[in-house]
């Protein structure tokens, strides 16, 4: 009783013998002692979704409370093909109505405060609810104020469709819509590491896509701050030649590295890089980006100059704070921060932690993965498919031989499986039935 | 020598009932990889093929050809590249007995 919990961890973990995995080791068996573990998770995109179904599937008796504002699922993933024209923001939208159902208790409110010594979180509706773990699943911040002008009344025009929702791709392909024919598209790419490295150039794509067929004297403008296409190049360039003739002088599409946007002018429809004003009828810029707010919460944004949470890769728990583990585009890792990371790294957590409460060891080598499509046009889509393990010596989760790499080209069957992967990630995050109704179309 | 069985016996299915509990977590964990293509518990909704009820002979044969080429691919040889063999048999069992 007067042992506390720290020291309660350091006791148990020297008992174990385990040097690395110490305070893993201690909790599971404190969460045991102390009857029912409670698990509070922070966020039901891809990443917290996941994870939440997972523990209940596979820790059964853990209490497992999820918080989230949003009233719906918006799917990024494929939200590209809504400023395409091929889908409709009601087709990447799903209920949470299943996932509500396989946890304990849903809170329907935003974290707005973090006790790491108390563990509890503290909503904005001003519930206090305690943890003996947290799991910070938030996604990305988007920090507006690094791009000058984009103010609170320019974002009401330029929008970055970066968080998908009606008001950003919903409001951008009204826009796109509304553009006349021989228009100019400014569109902009953030600074690597971002959410979803191949997404930008498929935007580029999209939007070409939709120009081709209804707009087709218009123009796409792609600022890269990068000093080259940041994933996929190939694949990109071969799409962009066949299909909306890069490389010639009548190519829809303008691309300029090195083009970081430093300003936006809502009223003079500008975006300015370094070099000069580019003039677009419509803009939409991707500001830099961190690990989500709720993460600075805790403390935990620790990582790559206080942008990304660093996490110990066995567990996801934070290298800075113990009992907060931090999931999806948040982590600080050498995943890309797709949706199938996100879902992949939820079951791990899930993994390791129902293992920490059953009082076992976590897997000292696990394996994750990522399979990542992107659209080429409206009929082809091409992917980037990696495999990652534990190397002891690099202490990282790294690719065998062989275990990674992209389409040797672009394909429609690829496309079938691109929609056929948004499906089941979907169904796989979210817990949708068998028989749930899809309307989405690749 | 009755009681040395006797005794056998009861670890033996004292260690079967912890096994069939927590029925090997790690193959679990790996299925459950599979599921953003291959859908929950390995029933896809969509044209990539489901995984659940598969012999486990065939799953490992499939793995195998997609490690060597002889299944032709998109993804899944970089998928067959990241199992060892073992892992090919223990993801097998677990999709024969789920249906
Ligand atoms: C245009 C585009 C296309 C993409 N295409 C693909 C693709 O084809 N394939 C792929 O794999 N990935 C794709 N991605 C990437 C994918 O969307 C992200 O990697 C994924 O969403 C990350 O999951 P997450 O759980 O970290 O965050 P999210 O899915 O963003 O979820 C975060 C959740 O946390 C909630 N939240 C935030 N703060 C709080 C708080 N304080 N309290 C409570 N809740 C909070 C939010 O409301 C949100 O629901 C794409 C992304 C974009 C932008």
């Amino acid at each position: 009783m007067t042992i506390d919990r720290r020291e309660f961890l350091k006791v148990s973990a020297g008992a174990a013998g385990a040097v690395t995995l110490s305070g893993l080791a201690g909790c599971a068996t404190t969460s045991v002692a102390g009857g029912k573990a409670k698990v509070i998770v922070v966020g039901a995109g891809f990443g917290g979704s996941t994870f939440a179904r997972y523990m209940k599937m596979w820790s059964p008796e853990t209490e497992v409370t999820v918080i989230e504002p949003l009233g719906q699922f918006v799917s990024c993933p494929f939200s590209n093909t809504v400023l395409a024209g091929t889908n409709k923001m009601e087709d990447i939208t799903m209920p949470y109505d299943y996932i509500k159902k396989v946890v304990d208790n849903w809170v329907t409110d935003t974290v707005t405060a973090i006790d790491n010594e108390k563990r509890t979180v503290t909503t904005a509706g001003g519930k206090t609810l305690a943890y003996d773990r947290l799991v910070l699943a938030g996604g990305i911040e988007l920090l507006f104020d690094k791009v000058q002008g984009y103010d609170a009344e320019a974002q009401k025009t330029i929008k970055h469709a970066w968080k998908a929702s009606p008001d950003q791709t919903g409001v951008l392909r009204k826009q796109l819509e509304a553009m006349p024919d021989g228009g100019t598209f400014v569109m902009s790419v953030p600074m690597s590491p971002y959410r979803c490295p191949p997404g930008p150039y498929e935007r580029a794509c999209q939007v070409a896509t939709y120009f081709k067929k209804a707009k087709p004297k218009s123009k796409i403008i792609v600022l890269d701050g990068n000093p080259d296409i940041a994933s996929k190049k190939g694949l990109f360039l071969a799409a962009w030649k066949k299909h909306y003739g890069y490389g010639t002088p009548d190519s829809m599409i303008d691309y300029r590295p090195n083009n970081m946007p430093r300003a936006v002018d809502a009223k003079k429809m500008t975006v300015g890089t370094e070099f000069d004003d580019v003039k677009g009828d419509v803009i939409n810029v991707v500001p830099p980006m961190r690990a989500a707010t709720v993460c600075g919460l805790a403390g935990v944004r620790n990582g790559n100059n206080g942008s990304w949470c660093a996490i110990d890769y066995l567990t996801f728990e934070s290298k800075e704070v113990p009992n907060v583990h931090i999931l999806g585009d948040s982590a600080l890792t050498n995943f890309p921060k797709s949706g199938s990371v996100a879902n992949n790294t939820g079951k791990m957590c899930a993994y390791a932690m129902s293992e920490m409460f059953a009082g076992r060891q976590p897997d000292p080598s696990p394996v994750v993965t990522n399979t990542c499509y992107s659209a080429g046009s409206d009929s082809v889509a091409f992917h980037v498919a990696t495999v990652f393990r534990w190397d002891p010596e690099k202490k990282a989760l790294v690719p065998p031989k062989g275990a990674n790499g992209v389409s040797k080209e672009e394909s429609e069957l690829e496309m079938a499986y691109m929609e056929s992967w948004a499906k089941n990630v979907w169904a796989d995050t979210l817990g949708l039935p068998e028989n749930y109704n899809y309307t989405a179309k690749g | 020598m009755k009681k040395s069985i006797a005794l056998t016996l009861l670890i033996a299915g004292a260690l079967g009932a912890a096994a069939s509990a927590h029925a090997d977590p790690r193959a679990r964990f790996m299925a459950a990889n599979c599921a953003y293509c291959h859908g929950p518990d390995g029933h896809s909704r969509g044209a990539v093929p489901s995984l659940a009820g598969l012999e486990a002979k065939y799953f490992v044969d499939q793995m195998k050809a997609f490690r060597d080429g002889s299944r032709p691919a998109t993804v899944m040889q970089k998928h067959a590249m990241g199992y060892t063999e073992a892992e090919y048999e223990a993801l097998g069992k677990w999709f024969e007995s789920h249906k």
